[in-house]
């Protein structure tokens, strides 16, 4: 259930918009999953233009994040910030994005700089929304400018109309902003499928870690659904440029809308993994039943959860947490797809729960999720086990606009400071930040949505806060920088990658920071031990990022590839490739264009924009090995409490892995001792990855490399000439 | 509810009921467009002769569009304005029994309507009301 917006309201909210622009077009056909147009919009002066998408870019840089990197890389210099006019917030599905047979293909790409890396990020996000603008005409919707006042752009896909209206009374936070904005453009309760909202929250307006929500409309719940862009803080750019709301109504989508090249051979593929998914899923890894969640208990069961700020991989109380207690929550048997044909369905949601605090305290609200990122990261890693404040913290996320995983990492690290008095209950405004307090950490949330007391400070991610603390409160700064889970500027998703090399460097030699959308070998590396050495971690570290990015650049989710496997998989000769799965996106990828690749080219396509992006990261001043450097509790024990909780294992790693007998050593020698081991095995992988990738050691790709791959443009050359 | 029901061994491959299915519905002569299938391959190990929807509804509940219904009389019925040609329907099908054809952007499935019944020589193939 949810809020049930009157006619009234509706009315009183449109009387009081003022069109400010209005703009018609021919909505181009999709031909082969391009419209080959881009709609550009600038809000500081209100000009709507289109652009023809020519051949080359669409060879080079295919769609999604590949196509928002080069619109971003155009209208920005090396000196445009994150809150200049000239940012852009660039979103775009991707060829394949659109179809709708097979699982997983309603993405859509927002490439934007960001507030919290101060370099380029793009973030992967369902719902309707990019679908929708292709069919409506648009490869890519790019957004320019800063406008004075709200306002809301409406594109209506099926008349060719867009219009750029001030949007005074629109609520803000998104929960509410989306069923207001579903039930004004929907011509009756059937049309409001046809209708998609990106939107942000009133907490983007305080932090740094602003997340955009793209909505689509759920027929069964009745209800509007919210998926987040999250990572990179791209709606505290929507907010700051003061838009409220994007919103595109298109009606008519079909099996054959995105016009592919062979409807047919997509369609032999989609009804193959449906089968599969049908088949296999509840006894692999139960997406239909849980959504991600059930790696909640699979962590912790093999140390990998983060708990208390990443110190510890393990709790006791995680059952509370667990997939187990998360589906008493989230109704079942639903096809909970975030776009047509998503039968791996993971997008669970909760209905009609009963919020407890803020704003909406008694309101019985739509939760979408809990997802895995979100229980470990607002959970367990503050040291919360409580299933009702994970939902009840989820929804204000959502709604307020902020990234589950930063605000999760950054509460965890503002506990854990609390814990070691760099900051107390003065700075706090009387919020007892220990880990484990859930009233705490909610207090703090609706401080940020409102911008209030100590919320003015804690959304503006671990970074900034690390700085503020030393400047301030005289934080001991090498502390900081060894407990503070950020690299680049972006808090860590939640996986603990102490004991796996391979993902330390999954999470710190990556463009964007420490997610998990370029690579996750954490299980390949820990568990299945299949890549022992520095040359196979750096082929992982290679393979996968560049593999995951193709998703970015289609409009696909990840999950079909490798959270559903074909019953032979383990038989094949690299099971963790999920080959006949990579074939399948190969066929898809040959089936919607008409082109020929094959799965080596796929991997090329990934590189020209992977390295494209590395030496975009170097035009803004990043890009370099320096920032790679993780926090070294990414690394291995940085506290004193990490080391005691493993014990025999660390001791046994001194005698076995470095030849040294711990007896008689203090704690702090033994700490120091795997620091320095640590540390010079990240450098040596570091160099072994950089080598694999094509690049100089400072991290830098090399020219040949960019030559080999194309990508050799006179700027792009210009600017890592002097790395060579 | 009402649903063909078959008795496979009376069946003599003769596709009488393939060939009134696609006139009937698609007006072709076709039976690629059949909602009925025969197994006559006689080369395949055949451990079916006769694939026909069992009415059984999974089909209604791995539909996101809420574009498959059961009607009055039980049968499942799909709404072709409200599908969006995702195929899940197919692929959750437990019996296979959804068919899919290249000319056609919609999947169809039978919907007991009897008329294959009438033309079975052998009475193969029956319309029973549960």
């Amino acid at each position: 259930m949810t809020q049930h917006i009157s006619p009234e309201r509706i009315q009183e909210i449109k009387a009081a918009r003022q069109v400010l622009k209005t703009y018609k077009y021919s909505p181009a056909a999709v031909d082969k999953g391009y419209t080959n147009k881009t709609l550009y919009i600038n809000i500081s002066d209100n000009t709507i233009a289109e652009k023809e998408i020519t051949e080359e870019i669409k060879d080079k840089f295919i769609g999604g994040k590949g196509f928002g990197l080069w619109y971003l890389w155009n209208a920005v210099n090396k000196d445009t910030k994150w809150n200049d006019p000239e940012n852009e917030i660039v979103i775009s599905p991707g060829p394949i994005g659109g179809i709708t047979q097979y699982p997983g293909a309603g993405k859509s790409l927002v490439v934007s700089l960001s507030p919290t890396t101060d370099s380029v990020v793009d973030s992967n996000v369902g719902g309707h929304f990019g679908p929708l603008l292709k069919f409506s005409g648009w490869d890519v919707l790019e957004l320019q400018g800063k406008s004075e006042e709200e306002i809301i752009i409406y594109i209506n896909g099926n008349e060719g109309a867009i219009s750029i209206e001030k949007a005074p009374l629109e609520e803000l936070n998104s929960h509410i902003l989306a069923e207001e904005l579903t039930a004004l453009y929907a011509d009756d309760e059937e049309d409001k499928r046809n209708i998609s909202v990106v939107s942000s929250g009133a907490a983007a307006e305080h932090a740094m870690i602003g997340l955009l929500n793209f909505s689509f409309y759920d027929k069964r719940r009745g209800g509007q659904r919210l998926k987040q862009a999250g990572r990179g803080g791209i709606g505290t750019v929507f907010r700051h440029k003061k838009v409220k709301a994007i919103v595109i109504k298109y009606k008519g989508v079909r099996g054959d809308s995105n016009h592919p090249a062979d409807l047919k051979k997509i369609q032999e593929l989609g009804v193959k993994l449906h089968k599969e998914i049908h088949d296999y899923d509840d006894i692999q890894t139960r997406k239909r039943q849980v959504g991600t969640a059930n790696l909640v208990e699979i962590m912790n069961d093999y140390d990998l959860l983060p708990v208390n700020n990443f110190k510890y991989g393990y709790n006791p109380e995680t059952w509370r947490i667990s997939s187990d207690i998360l589906k008493t929550y989230v109704t079942q048997n639903v096809p909970d797809g975030c776009w047509y044909g998503c039968s791996l369905a993971c997008a669970k949601a909760c209905d009609n729960f009963e919020l407890k605090t803020g704003p909406y305290k008694g309101h019985k609200v739509l939760v979408d999720g809990a997802e895995y990122e979100t229980v470990a990261g607002v959970g367990s890693c503050c040291g919360i086990f409580d299933m009702d404040y994970v939902f009840e913290c989820n929804f204000y996320c959502d709604t307020y606009g902020l990234d589950t995983i930063s605000w999760g990492t950054t509460v965890a690290f503002l506990m854990e400071c609390y814990e070691n008095d760099i900051i107390n209950k003065d700075i706090t405004g009387g919020l007892e930040l220990v880990f484990g307090n859930r009233d705490a950490a909610m207090e703090l949330l609706h401080q940020v949505a409102k911008g209030e007391g100590f919320g003015k400070y804690a959304g503006l991610g671990v970074k900034k806060l690390k700085k503020r603390f030393v400047a301030e409160y005289g934080a001991d700064k090498d502390f900081l920088e060894a407990i503070g889970m950020e690299c680049k500027g972006m808090e860590y998703s939640q996986y603990m990658s102490k004991e796996s090399l391979a993902q330390q460097g999954g999470y710190a030699l990556t463009n964007k920071g420490p997610q998990h959308d370029e690579a996750w070998v954490i299980f390949t590396d820990m568990v299945n031990n299949l890549i022992p050495t520095f040359e196979d971690k750096a082929e992982a570290l290679h393979y996968f990022p560049m593999f995951r990015t193709w998703f970015g650049l289609q409009g696909l989710c990840k999950l079909p590839w490798n959270d559903i496997e074909p019953a032979d998989n383990k038989q094949t000769d690299e099971p963790a490739k999920v080959p006949e799965h990579v074939q399948n996106y190969v066929e898809l990828y040959n089936s919607v264009t008409g082109k020929n690749i094959d799965k080596e080219e796929l991997i090329r396509q990934s590189e020209r924009v992977y390295n494209f992006q590395r030496v975009f990261a170097l035009k803004l001043g990043f890009g370099t090995r320096e920032f790679d450097k993780p926090p070294y509790r990414s690394l291995g024990p940085a506290t004193k409490e990490e080391y005691f909780s493993r014990q025999d294992r660390y001791d046994q790693q001194l005698k076995e892995k470095m030849g040294i007998d711990p007896e008689g050593k203090s704690v702090e020698e033994k700490i120091a001792l795997h620091r320095q081991y640590r540390e010079q095995q990240f450098e040596e992988l570091t160099d072994a990855v950089y080598k694999r990738r094509g690049w100089t050691k400072s991290g830098v790709p090399t020219i040949e490399h960019l030559q080999a791959l194309g990508m050799d443009y006179p700027e792009v050359i210009e600017l890592v000439k002097p790395y060579q | 509810m009402k649903l063909l029901e078959k008795m496979e061994e009376r069946c003599i491959q003769c596709n009488a009921c393939e060939s009134v299915c696609s006139k009937a519905y698609f007006k072709t002569d076709d039976r690629t467009k059949s909602r009925i299938v025969i197994n006559d391959d006689a080369s395949a190990t055949r451990d079916w002769t006769i694939n026909v929807c069992n009415q059984c509804g999974e089909c209604i509940a791995a539909c996101s569009e809420e574009a498959i219904y059961r009607n009055k009389q039980g049968v499942v019925m799909i709404d072709a304005k409200k599908c969006v040609g995702c195929y899940v329907c197919v692929g959750f099908c437990p019996t296979l029994s959804m068919r899919t054809h290249d000319d056609e952007l919609v999947p169809f499935k039978c919907v007991a309507c009897g008329l294959c019944a009438k033309e079975c020589p052998t009475e193969a193939i029956y319309i029973e009301s549960k």
